[in-house]
């Protein structure tokens, strides 16, 4: 259960070795350490990750997922689920890919879409089942700024993520009323393996920033964050821009 | 008809959904644990305990206030056989025309028997009269094989699941009916002396001292104050009046229930309201308002029991995120760590207003039962960020000293410091597993306490 003032006792990290989910763990380890169930492709990163978390207190569970295989994410999440209920689920995954690529490749397209968009999909279905089950819960979903308005340099990953976005906003309407909660997150260039070799864009934050706020949020109840917040502002601004301005920005 | 509703408890935190079963009826009852689903169920009276104790995330909750018959009445054993769903304010009036007194009140009348039988309430004549199931002579019990028990507390067949009942949080099964042992009374007013403490350790001197005279006592302590005048108090004490002893206009009717409601707290009241200087001016005004001392004030049962209960809702003041409630006790020979807490608390940056210290006498034979001999503290406090550093910081020093929490009142505790304030929690998980193997009864407060 997450309690009165907000600590879980169990995560679930859905791309368990994502910096992003990783920080919002240690994030929690630091206060009250929560058991914590790591789904993600076997290896080495994996067993990396799940050792840091186990030397900060925290019960760590390894178990495998592979966002690509909608089939078997019912599965994931009922294994996930076997010790007690999952207060807080962390979607997690998602690919960055070459932007160029992902226009003119049709498979990397594929990929980007299958991974970020239908797996987070099937996902968020599963999860739905099981805090309808629970009557309690909260999702994490790690949107994007990228999904607020498609820009020329990362439009497919951008679509991904604007599908993602909106599919999660709505489930956190749909479940209300059973006792569910989903936080959309919305980050900005994020410094991470994801980006590594990238240059920071504006208003870059690192993953313990994004994972600040997420918990920060959490505990007031919210339902949507933007970090840093300034970018919502920011992109308020830029979604309102005419196109011929909105092309010619470097971004 | 059953209805997916979300639960809090009265300190408004953390919200579960839960299938609410509306029980009118010993059968509703039974039908609702033979069809208990995965999730299991818990029974709710009037949601007065602060946490989870009576919510039960994606399972089922009992609504036990249709269960709300007082069965029999006998003046000659003074006792009383009601349902669980009866609250204590319908007993007390139902029994003072007949001189009958019910013999443990806590602080607010809004509460079932049920609830008072699961929480093994207290309240201010702790000292003389130990708590509410030391007055309770059998309950009926509905267990998870569908079979409705008779429990006695001395009963060699039953006590012990009469004894994990009482205080058991409803872990152990639907009380339904209970006989509850009352009090001859001879006025519904008090006696009341009052003075005031100038520090914490004169508070807990005076209590020392003059509780044995007494058979209510509680004291009001300043929360915010530091310094000399750290933890200075208003303590009130006294006994019931005899007819002889009200004045003349009252003597007629002796026994008539003054319960004037001053009104609702609205709801939509923002956060923040109870904040560092609205708790600060409150506190200073509720010290200063009382008189250094003043000895035989006539009170009515509300004025002395009850004064939240003259605002309905009241806990709606903290604002859309609620309130927690911090009580614990610690043993006699702990005043030094008590002064420690209160000094911590003070220093906090996070306000209180209800701040109640009390002694409390020998404890019962009840494995989960709160009041030890000792002292207690409660205090509550708006959910802010912080307030857990302060918690686990006073868990500490209450588990230092060999003190507990209140599980009523909890909505934090880890669940590795539960264990360690309440040694007996094994023995009373195996009473419970011989009754409930499959811990059919749950609640958010066992999932989250691991109680199991």
């Amino acid at each position: 259960m997450i309690n009165a003032l907000g600590i879980p006792q169990r995560l679930l990290l859905l791309g368990g070795t994502s910096d992003i989910a990783l920080a919002v763990a240690r994030e929690y380890a630091a206060g009250r350490p929560p058991a914590v169930v790591l789904a993600a492709r076997p290896g080495e990163r994996r067993t990396r990750a799940a050792e840091q978390l186990r030397n900060l207190g925290c019960a760590v569970r390894e178990i495998d997922f592979d966002a690509r295989e909608p089939h078997t994410h019912a599965a994931v999440v009922a294994e996930a689920a076997a010790d007690g209920d999952i207060d807080i689920a962390v979607v997690a995954f998602g690919l960055l890919g070459d932007a160029e690529r992902a226009w003119t490749d049709l498979g990397t397209a594929v990929e980007l879409a299958e991974t970020n968009y239908v797996g987070a999909v099937s996902t968020g279905v599963a999860l739905a089942a099981r805090i309808r089950t629970q009557g309690h819960g909260v999702v994490v979903a790690l949107s994007s700024v990228a999904g607020e308005r498609p820009r020329r340099s990362n439009f497919v990953y951008g679509s991904t993520k604007a599908g993602f976005d909106a599919f999660y906003t709505g489930l956190g309407e749909a479940l209300r009323e059973h006792g569910g909660r989903v936080l959309v997150v919305r980050p900005g260039f994020v410094r991470s393996k994801m980006t590594e070799g990238l240059d920071d864009a504006p208003l870059a934050v690192s993953p313990e920033q994004v994972a600040k706020a997420v918990v920060a949020a959490v505990r007031k109840g919210a339902e949507q964050v933007w970090v840093p917040t300034p970018m919502r502002a920011v992109m308020s601004g830029l979604r309102h821009l005419p196109r011929p301005v909105f092309r010619r920005l470097p971004i | 008809m059953t209805e997916l509703r979300r639960l809090t408890g009265w300190g408004r935190t953390a919200a579960t959904t839960a299938y609410v079963e509306p029980v009118r009826r010993v059968e509703d009852a039974v039908a609702a644990v033979r069809l208990a689903g995965d999730r299991g169920l818990i029974a709710r009276g009037l949601g007065r305990s602060y946490g989870d104790a009576a919510q039960n995330a994606g399972g089922s909750v009992l609504d036990m206030t249709g269960l709300d018959r007082i069965v029999q009445v006998d003046a000659e054993t003074r006792t009383a056989v009601v349902q669980a769903g009866v609250t204590l304010d319908t007993l007390m009036r139902t029994l003072l025309p007949f001189g009958l007194w019910v013999p443990v009140l806590p602080g607010t009348r809004q509460v079932s028997v049920g609830g008072a039988i699961a929480a093994d309430v207290h309240g201010k004549n702790h000292h003389v009269e130990g708590s509410f199931g030391n007055h309770v002579r059998s309950v009926e019990l509905l267990t998870a094989d569908g079979v409705v028990r008779t429990l006695r507390p001395d009963d060699a067949s039953t006590r012990d699941l009469f004894w994990a009942t009482v205080g058991g949080m409803g872990l152990t099964g639907v009380v339904l009916q209970a006989t509850v042992g009352l009090h001859d009374v001879d006025t519904a007013y008090f006696l009341v002396d009052t003075e005031r403490a100038h520090d914490v350790y004169d508070l807990m001197q005076r209590l020392a001292g003059g509780d044995a005279h007494y058979p209510y006592s509680v004291a009001w302590f300043d929360s915010i104050a530091s310094g000399d005048r750290l933890g200075r108090a208003v303590i009130t004490r006294g006994r019931a009046a005899e007819v002889d002893e009200l004045p003349t206009k009252l003597r007629g009717r002796p026994l008539r229930f003054d319960a004037p409601g001053l009104g609702t707290v609205p709801p939509g009241i923002p956060g923040g309201l109870v904040n560092r200087i609205t708790g600060r001016a409150f506190n200073e005004l509720w010290f200063r308002k009382a008189p250094a001392s003043r000895r035989a004030e006539l009170q009515n049962i509300t004025t002395f029991f009850h004064p939240l209960d003259v605002v309905a809702d009241w806990n709606r003041v903290y604002g859309p995120r609620g309130f927690c409630q911090y009580q614990f006790v610690v043993p006699e020979g702990a005043e030094p760590v008590l002064r420690r807490c209160v000094q911590i608390i003070a220093g906090s940056g996070h306000v209180s207003c209800l701040n109640v210290l009390k002694r409390f006498g020998p404890a019962n034979r009840s494995p989960l039962s709160f009041p030890t001999a000792g002292w207690t503290l409660a205090v509550d406090i708006a959910v802010r960020p912080g307030l857990e550093r302060l918690f686990a910081r006073l868990d500490a020093m209450v588990l230092e000293a060999g003190g507990r929490v209140y599980l009523a009142k909890d909505a934090r505790l880890p669940a590795a410091q539960l264990r360690r304030m309440y040694p007996r929690l094994e023995e009373f998980a195996r009473i419970r597993r011989q009754v409930d193997p499959a811990g059919m009864f749950c609640s958010d407060l066992s999932r989250r306490l691991e109680i199991d």
